[in-house]
């Protein structure tokens, strides 16, 4: 689909000794082995192809979330709480956390691991950072194959993180089972500068900063925007409904549309959500 | 397209690591890396050795550099890449230590496994230089 991709299409799916070692130590737990395979998936080392056709009948177990919003909007704090929230209930996470690289340099300054506070030493939350790269479109595969080792490692939940500043980002939590958006209280700009493809995908609305001023009237402007999309189907209506997203996605079976229910309830439930006024 | 069928970059961790609060060096020299065109995560300040093993690990990064003035470097280097070679990811890890570091202790860092080390005043060039010829290769 994407131009970059094409040329991998040579790259027959036949593993390497070495590769195939790399996929049976990461099926066993190693960390080190998932960390190497997501480098390789990340580099497009010679090889990945057949890693993730490998580690693809692995996959199936975890309820991929998506947060995404403007850049500050608290993503990674409240990815933190949530993954903190999901360790208490005995789930085991996996995070993959994009931030945009620099189109001068191809550098990047990957901040999203400072939030992780609360996990800080829990192997069990497995935590990686992505430079989007400049990827043209290239980026949602990659991270899409990222997650496929996270949950083919065994995590209960993998959480996407990305900014929606661009449409490559947008198509990065698209590809989760459940997408959080993060809109926090300001001047009411925020919502207007929403960019429209966010809103379509969105399944939970977050009005994260509660504690900010014009927490309220932020909430009133994305349910006025919401409804005007959907016909009046929001917060936990929406979850309890399927949201229009998931029901108009045909081709997504219909145990994947379940699931993805679940894991709206989960977001919910984990309290990381609606508890956002105590923090701080 | 194929430049862009692999693409390279070399990934740091600017680690802080116990009760040192000073992170002006460790700022400037993330924002350094970035410039040369690393990519660069930043493990934040108070950091346990643990933690910083474990985000060297996870973030599968080609250099870990540790930043400490605080004069804590004798016990918590030794720790981190004890932490290292326990996950098997010493070998493959540069792995450099920059800030307040008194002469006499630099060779025995060195003798641990530290591959250099950068006090104030060293050139961010040399410094960006040693690790585009110091990079581990990997398979
Ligand atoms: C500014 C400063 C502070 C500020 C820090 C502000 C901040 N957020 O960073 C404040 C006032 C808070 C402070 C507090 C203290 N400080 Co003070 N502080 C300094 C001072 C004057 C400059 C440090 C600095 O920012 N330099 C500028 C930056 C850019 O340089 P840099 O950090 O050295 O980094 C460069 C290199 O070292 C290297 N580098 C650094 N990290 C890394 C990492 C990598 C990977 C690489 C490759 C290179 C690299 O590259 C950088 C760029 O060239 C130094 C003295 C000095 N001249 O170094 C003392 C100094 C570090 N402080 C010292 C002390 C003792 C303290 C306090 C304990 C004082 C006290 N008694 O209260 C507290 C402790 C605070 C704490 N929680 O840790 C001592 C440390 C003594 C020691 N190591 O034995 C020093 C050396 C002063 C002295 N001569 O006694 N301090
Ligand atoms: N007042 C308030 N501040 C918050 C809250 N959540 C996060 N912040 C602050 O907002 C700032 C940005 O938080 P992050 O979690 O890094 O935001 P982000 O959306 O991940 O940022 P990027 O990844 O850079 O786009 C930090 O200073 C946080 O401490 C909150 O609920 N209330
Ligand atoms: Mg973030």
């Amino acid at each position: 689909m994407d131009r970059s991709d094409a040329p991998a299409l040579g790259d027959a799916p036949t593993l390497s000794a070495a590769d195939a070692t790399l996929v049976d130590d990461l099926l066993d737990g190693s960390h080190r082995a998932l960390a190497r395979v997501i480098t390789k998936i990340e580099n497009r080392t010679p090889g990945y192809r057949a890693i993730v056709s490998a580690l693809h009948e692995h996959t199936g177990g975890a309820d991929i979330v998506g947060v995404t919003g403007s850049p500050g909007a608290g993503k990674s704090t409240l990815v933190d709480k949530l993954a903190a929230a999901y360790r208490d209930r005995g789930d085991t996470v996996g995070v993959i956390a994009v931030d945009p690289s620099s189109p001068y340099t191809g550098g990047a300054l990957l901040g999203d691991r400072i939030r992780m506070g609360s996990n800080v030493g829990d192997m069990d939350v497995f935590f990686r950072s992505m430079s989007a790269r400049g990827q043209l479109g290239g980026l949602s595969t990659a991270t899409a194959d990222a997650v496929k080792a996270l949950d083919a490692f065994g995590k209960d939940v993998v959480i996407l993180e990305t900014v929606g500043a661009g449409q490559n980002e947008v198509d990065v939590v698209r590809t989760a089972d459940t997408v959080a958006v993060l809109v926090q209280p300001g001047s009411g700009d925020d919502v207007q500068t929403l960019k429209a493809g966010i809103l379509e995908i969105g399944d939970v609305f977050v009005v994260n900063k509660a504690d900010m001023d014009g927490a309220q009237r932020t909430v009133a402007e994305l349910e006025e925007m919401v409804h005007r999309r959907e016909g009046g189907t929001t917060g936990r209506d929406a979850v309890r409904g399927g949201s229009p997203r998931l029901r108009s996605r045909g081709r997504v079976r219909e145990r994947r549309v379940r699931r993805a229910r679940t894991g709206i309830r989960r977001v919910v439930d984990a309290g990381g959500v609606r508890d956002r006024r105590k923090h701080r | 397209m194929s430049a862009e069928q692999q693409e390279r970059a070399v990934r740091c961790l600017v680690a802080k690591v116990g009760l040192d609060g000073h992170d002006r060096g460790a700022h400037v020299i993330a924002r350094a890396f970035r410039d040369a065109g690393f990519e660069v995560v930043y493990s934040g300040l108070h950091r346990a050795p643990d933690d910083i093993v474990q985000a060297a690990v996870q973030e599968d990064v080609d250099v870990l550099g540790i930043s400490i003035l605080s004069g804590a470097h004798n016990t918590l280097v030794p720790k981190v890449i004890e932490g290292l070679e326990e996950y098997d990811a010493f070998d493959d890890t540069l792995v450099l230590v920059g800030g307040i570091i008194p002469d006499e202790d630099e060779a025995d860092l060195k003798e641990l496994g530290v591959a250099e080390v950068f006090g104030p005043g060293t050139p961010m060039e040399e410094t960006i230089e040693f690790i585009r010829n110091n990079v581990p290769e990997r398979a």
